[in-house]
């Protein structure tokens, strides 16, 4: 009786951890499976069961034919769309923000309806568009593509930063002799850039991953998600899951080295 | 150093006015600031000082009206091209620049190369020398404020413009602070303007002061000017407290006016009065609370001729330490109020007991009375 009283005193305080661990569990599953698997030997084409380990796929990379071609130009596309969302988008959350134009109530509503509207009707709603104007499916069409769709997050990332700033520091950059362009440079530009770099590697990411818009607008253009899509109608190659598990380590690495810099800031402050 | 006596340093505002839309936040106003003094905008908020600060330093734009700067008009430059700086409300350091960036800003942004002499110096000069490295949230409210008024500083103005610049600070603080911004300006000998809505803070700080209500200057002198002889009920009001006393002009000519105030007669000298005294026409009779004496009724024969005396009923009363804060009730005045120092106290003067107010006829001005005999009260408060 006692060590049962004593086993849920323990459960009761520990409870918010045990909750946490499992989300985490839940969370991370996928990522180990996939990475797991990437040290697999299959013996078909599919990659669905464990055989035993190897690192055959990580020697060799781009061992599959048009997998990092595809991969090149996923990782193409996602740079120059996340360059181009993150300047639209930053000059127009300036705009809502700070200037009181005619149309501003409209933007401000129309800017999140790429947001909310079904991926697969835009999708297809573009294909008709660059149809009609007759222009050529493909790198750029894709572009054009995830330069629309991502402008939306970077504008809501961007516009939470700006409207917490407080528009007396620019009126003190303009008191101590700074012109409009020195003020933006300095003073605007590197507070706001926390918000512009979230906007950013939100773009990146999506841009990277889209699947349903760039298989409509993408002509014979193949990108990384669509080769991976092709490929799992004829079986999965290892090297889908090296690249997979690579992109995941990058992708803890940045979140690891931002945490070391906030910690040394942290500390700073002590 | 002050090198100068001409006037080209003087601030002088010339039918400046600011509306937005249909509300008029500063009416035409003239005002001119001398070169090296310590000027302070005190008002309510909303009574247009911040406005009229933000012009002089180009932030906002004169309805009607000219700023100048000694010879030049300078109403049409952007505020990044007027000799003038401003340490702002809550400070508005740049959080992203460490101290001495912060310093450092206005002297990289007019192409100066080496700064770092002159921002150590200035940094020595607000005692924050050990700070340069922090970023602006690691140092508490009073360093924040120095920094403020060093970022500033350093860019040697004409004038420096102080927008509330120790509101957000505590009260002991505060008082340190007004001595520290002081010594700063004796020491720089630039043009203060400082706004505030704390009527002891201006008096202790400025040698010359405005006070501004609903968009207009009430009265401009002197904290002691101002203080002692008040034109306007607001002015008496918000600048510490008054007693004012409806009155009726008697006869009398001299230098002295006789008024009545129910069955009392009170003497007013007529250079202190700012109310027309025609024979019969009413008057308000002002009177400062510590400017009065009190003894209780049963000594009312040792109160001294020529005095000016009311009886009355002490109300309430509060013990403060150095002073007794008596609220007589007296038929000519009901509330009146009596700041009695703590020298020697009478035993009978408690509530209930009938005493004698009596003061210097000298001690007395007279307002007009068409005005709200309450302004000023609720916003000093």
């Amino acid at each position: 009786m006692a060590a049962v009283t004593s086993l849920l005193n323990w459960f009761r305080r520990h409870l918010v951890v045990i909750a946490g661990l499992l989300t985490l569990a839940y969370l991370l599953l996928p990522n180990v499976i996939v990475t797991v698997f990437s040290f697999n030997k299959p013996k078909g084409r599919f990659n669905y069961a464990w055989q035993h380990f190897s690192a055959d796929a990580w020697k060799d990379p781009c061992g599959v034919s048009d997998l990092c071609g595809s991969l090149s130009i996923s990782l193409r596309i996602a740079f120059w769309a996340t360059l181009g969302a993150t300047a639209l988008g930053t000059l127009i959350a300036f705009a809502l923000v700070r200037y009181r134009f005619r149309a501003r109530g409209a933007v401000n509503s129309l800017i999140f309806l790429p947001m909310a509207m079904p991926e697969v009707v835009m999708a297809a709603s573009l294909l008709t568009l660059f149809l009609n104007m007759g222009a050529q499916l493909g790198f750029w069409t894709i572009l054009i593509a995830h330069i629309m769709f991502c402008l939306s997050f970077v504008v809501t990332a961007v516009k939470a930063r700006v409207m917490s700033m407080d528009p007396r520091l620019e009126q003190a950059a303009q008191d101590l002799y700074a012109g409009p362009l020195q003020t933006f440079l300095r003073v605007t530009l590197p507070i706001a850039a926390p918000g512009i770099a979230a906007g950013a590697l939100l773009a990146f990411a999506l841009s990277f991953d889209d699947f349903i818009i760039t298989n409509f607008t993408a002509g014979s253009t193949v990108t990384f998600p669509m080769f991976v899509w092709g490929s799992a109608q004829r079986g999965t190659p290892v090297q889908i899951n090296v690249i997979g598990t690579a992109m995941f380590l990058v992708a803890v690495l940045f979140v690891l080295a931002a945490m070391a810099v906030g910690k040394r800031r942290g500390k700073h402050k002590a | 150093m002050k090198t100068t006596t001409d006037s080209s340093g003087d601030v002088r505002l010339s039918g400046i006015s600011k509306t937005y839309g249909s509300f008029t936040a500063v009416h035409p106003l003239d005002l001119t600031v001398p070169e090296g003094s310590f000027f302070a905008l005190l008002g309510a908020s909303g009574c247009g000082k911040t406005t009229t600060l933000r012009m002089i330093a180009g932030l906002e734009e004169p309805t009607t009206g000219t700023v100048s700067l000694g010879e030049q008009d300078v109403t049409a430059l952007p505020p990044y091209k007027r000799p003038v700086n401003t340490v702002f409300q809550s400070y508005a350091l740049f959080p992203h620049l460490d101290i001495f960036e912060n310093v450092a800003f206005g002297l990289r942004r007019r192409g100066i190369k080496s700064v770092k002499k002159q921002v150590e110096e200035m940094l020595e000069l607000v005692q924050l020398g050990e700070q340069a490295r922090k970023k602006p949230h690691q140092l508490s409210g009073g360093q924040q404020q120095r920094v403020a008024v060093a970022r500033a500083l350093i860019n040697h103005p004409k004038v420096l413009l102080l927008d509330e610049p120790l509101g957000a600070l505590d009260l002991k603080l505060r008082r340190q602070m007004q001595l520290e911004l002081k010594r700063i300006q004796t020491e720089v000998g630039i043009t203060f303007v400082h706004v505030t809505h704390d009527q002891e803070e201006a008096m202790t700080m400025a040698d010359t002061v405005a006070v501004m209500n609903a968009g207009r200057v009430e009265q401009l002198g002197s904290p002691a000017d101002l203080y002692e002889n008040p034109r306007t009920t607001f002015v008496a009001n918000f600048l510490g407290t008054s007693n004012l006393i409806e009155a009726e002009t008697g006869s009398g000519g001299g230098d002295e006016i006789a008024v009545r105030a129910g069955d009392c007669t009170l003497l007013l000298p007529r250079a202190r009065c700012s109310a027309p005294a025609t024979a019969g026409g009413k008057v308000l009779v002002g009177v400062r609370p510590e400017k009065i004496s009190l003894v209780h009724a049963d000594d009312a024969g040792s109160v001294p001729a020529g005095r000016n005396r009311i009886t009355g009923t002490i109300a309430d009363s509060s013990f403060i330490g150095v002073s007794t804060q008596y609220v007589v009730d007296s038929p000519v005045c009901p509330r009146l109020e009596v700041y009695a120092q703590n020298i020697e106290r009478d035993a009978r003067l408690v509530p209930g007991a009938e005493v004698v107010l009596h003061w210097s006829p000298a001690h007395t001005f007279g307002l007009d009375a068409a005005q709200d005999i309450g302004a000023g009260v609720e916003e000093a408060a």
